[in-house]
């Protein structure tokens, strides 16, 4: 079997979740990794380092600002020179927009989102979380089509990189067409923290905070432990948050390693969004709270009494 | 102008899922069934942008079983010129979901902006916007929650998260797939649904649309709910006793801080 891995890179390293796809179980799989944009070639490297056998580089400057077109060009391009039986990306803003292009392109078959991924002899095995993960189902491929797979982050762990080994390297040639889409600008976030999908701890805070205001004893603790801040719906609705913020079915489907519920009562689609959290930790006044059946650990308490002694209790461990 | 919205029906957010015995899906009885949430942004965006635009129409889509026509009427509630339901199985792929639309776009009419929502809240596959949009030969932005209406082209703020946007342009025709930002939905007034319920809701076949099972690609099967937790271990104390505790837990046994 032949995988292809689609690498993103920012600021000139591989991605986090890029380099994860290396560690889903791929079996005795002869896997190739393509690397779009500008200067890229120092990627090989590091890319064979994570078991790569070959890297192939289209390099343009026309693909320096990576829009979902110019990639989709590009790559639907190389995709049927290569001819592999699966094309792996992460399920991140990138790929969630760059895979469906491609399989359509390409006819393939499409398993977007997938937190189980496994390859084994001729036999590809996906599991997708439905109903923003009430439930999960597996992906059975109708037919021997090309599959074009991407796969959430933090689903598997990065390989630790092998000095000792290294990828050819191939430079490929595609012919970008002209673009309908330009990319005019890109307005950076103005927040300092991790995003709550990106964060490895996400503290959450619900309507019982009361006010906008009130949010910052929230962000204290959570700067306190290098979490994101996440809101519920109702805090969002109420003009609290922002909806960047909002972990749920209709915001963020979240699944850090620690999720922190502070007054958040646990309302279905809220625990849609982050029930795949590794740990869960809840902090309510009510103890009958829907969230506490999804906890491992609970505080009963008022937030506003708690939170600040647990943004204290960090502070004391850090020494600081 | 040629306005089109493509919308999905899915269970309402607060649906506890059941499985059905074969495991192969869900249970659909005692389903509360609604436009999916970003959906419903395409129908209001299409809807403004006619109000803008004098002589447009706006005709919505959706692909489903019988059941897919009172979302329909719902969006003519809303004040949709007309509706067309695809009709394919509730379980199609997104692949085949797409071209099923591409094909009702290219009988329909000449299209001048299709509107979508970004994904929809039951497979959240996130795919039909982009993949629909290659079907067309037209270009797609996703994932956008604010449009600039310019002389044949637009342009598009898109969400490419943790609060980043990247600002896009596009001529039309285009394909654009609605984040939450882009507007807020109207409500649909009790005498207008009573009204939509008597307006017809067209349906083209599959066979209509040149589709048949050999375009599906994948179909979910082996259907799992979360395994139950172990129960909630609850910290007692002082809050201060409580606080320290957590961390401690946070730092020793999860090792997370």
């Amino acid at each position: 079997m032949k995988i292809l891995i689609i690498a993103e890179h920012k600021n000139g390293q591989l991605t986090e979740a890029t380099q994860e796809l290396f560690g889903l179980s791929l079996g005795q799989a002869e896997v190739h990794a393509v690397v779009t944009g500008e200067g890229v070639e120092p990627l090989a490297a590091p890319l064979g380092q994570l078991g790569a056998a070959k890297v192939h580089l289209i390099d343009s400057p026309a693909l320096a600002s990576g829009t979902g077109e110019s990639l989709g060009q590009a790559l639907g391009q190389f995709i049927p020179q290569l001819a592999p039986d699966v094309v792996l990306a992460a399920h991140t803003p990138q790929g969630k927009d760059l895979a469906p292009r491609l399989a359509a392109a390409l006819d393939a078959a499409l398993a977007t989102d997938c937190v189980q991924v496994s390859c084994d002899g001729d036999q590809v095995t996906a599991r997708r979380p439905v109903y923003a993960g009430k439930a999960t189902a597996e992906v059975e491929f109708t037919d021997d089509s090309l599959k074009v797979i991407t796969v959430r982050p933090r689903t598997a762990k990065s390989p630790e990189p092998d000095a000792t080994r290294s990828a050819e390297v191939a430079p490929v040639a595609v012919e970008l067409l002209e673009q309908k889409t330009t990319l005019k600008e890109i307005i950076a976030s103005d927040n300092a923290r991790p995003d709550v999908t990106e964060a490895s701890i996400v503290v959450t805070g619900g309507r019982s905070l009361g006010s906008a205001e009130n949010f910052s004893i929230i962000e204290a603790f959570a700067d306190s432990i290098g979490a994101a801040v996440g809101s519920s719906r109702a805090a969002v609705d109420a003009g609290y948050r922002p909806y960047r913020d909002q972990v749920g079915q209709t915001g963020k489907v979240v699944s850090p390693q620690v999720y922190i519920a502070c007054g958040v009562s646990g309302a279905i689609q809220h625990l849609a969004g982050m029930r795949t959290s590794k740990h869960i930790v809840a902090i309510n006044t009510d103890p009958d709270a829907p969230i506490f059946q999804l906890a491992d650990y609970g505080i009963v308490g008022d937030l506003f009494e708690v939170v600040p002694q647990l943004t204290e209790a960090a502070k004391n461990r850090n020494g600081s | 102008m040629n306005i089109f919205a493509c919308i999905k029906q899915v269970p309402d957010t607060t649906t506890r899922i059941k499985l059905r015995g074969d495991g192969n899906g869900i249970d659909e009885a005692d389903i509360q069934w609604i436009i999916s949430p970003h959906d419903e942004l395409a129908i209001e965006e299409a809807l403004r942008l006619r109000e803008q635009q004098p002589a447009s129409t706006v005709t919505v889509l959706s692909a489903g079983p019988e059941r897919v026509a009172d979302s329909l009427r719902m969006a003519l509630a809303m004040g949709a010129d007309s509706a067309v339901r695809l009709d394919l199985p509730g379980d199609a792929d997104s692949g085949m979901n797409a071209r099923a639309l591409a094909a009702a776009i290219g009988k329909l009419g000449q299209a001048d902006i299709v509107f979508t929502g970004k994904e929809a809240i039951d497979d959240g596959a996130a795919a039909v916007g982009q993949a629909l949009a290659v079907f067309l030969d037209m270009p797609c932005v996703s994932v956008v929650n604010g449009i600039d209406y310019g002389d044949g082209a637009i342009t598009c703020r898109r969400d490419v998260g943790g609060g980043s946007i990247e600002v896009i342009e596009t001529p039309l025709p285009a394909v654009v797939a609605a984040q939450v930002g882009l507007n807020e939905p109207r409500y649909a007034t009790a005498l207008n649904i009573i009204r939509a319920k008597k307006k017809p809701v067209d349906t083209l076949t599959a066979a209509e649309l040149g589709l048949t099972e050999a375009n599906r690609k994948t179909r979910l099967k082996n259907f799992e709910l979360p395994p139950p937790k172990q129960p909630c271990q609850i910290i007692e104390g002082t809050p201060a006793d409580q606080a320290k505790e957590l961390i401690r837990v946070l730092a020793e046994e999860i090792q997370a801080i």
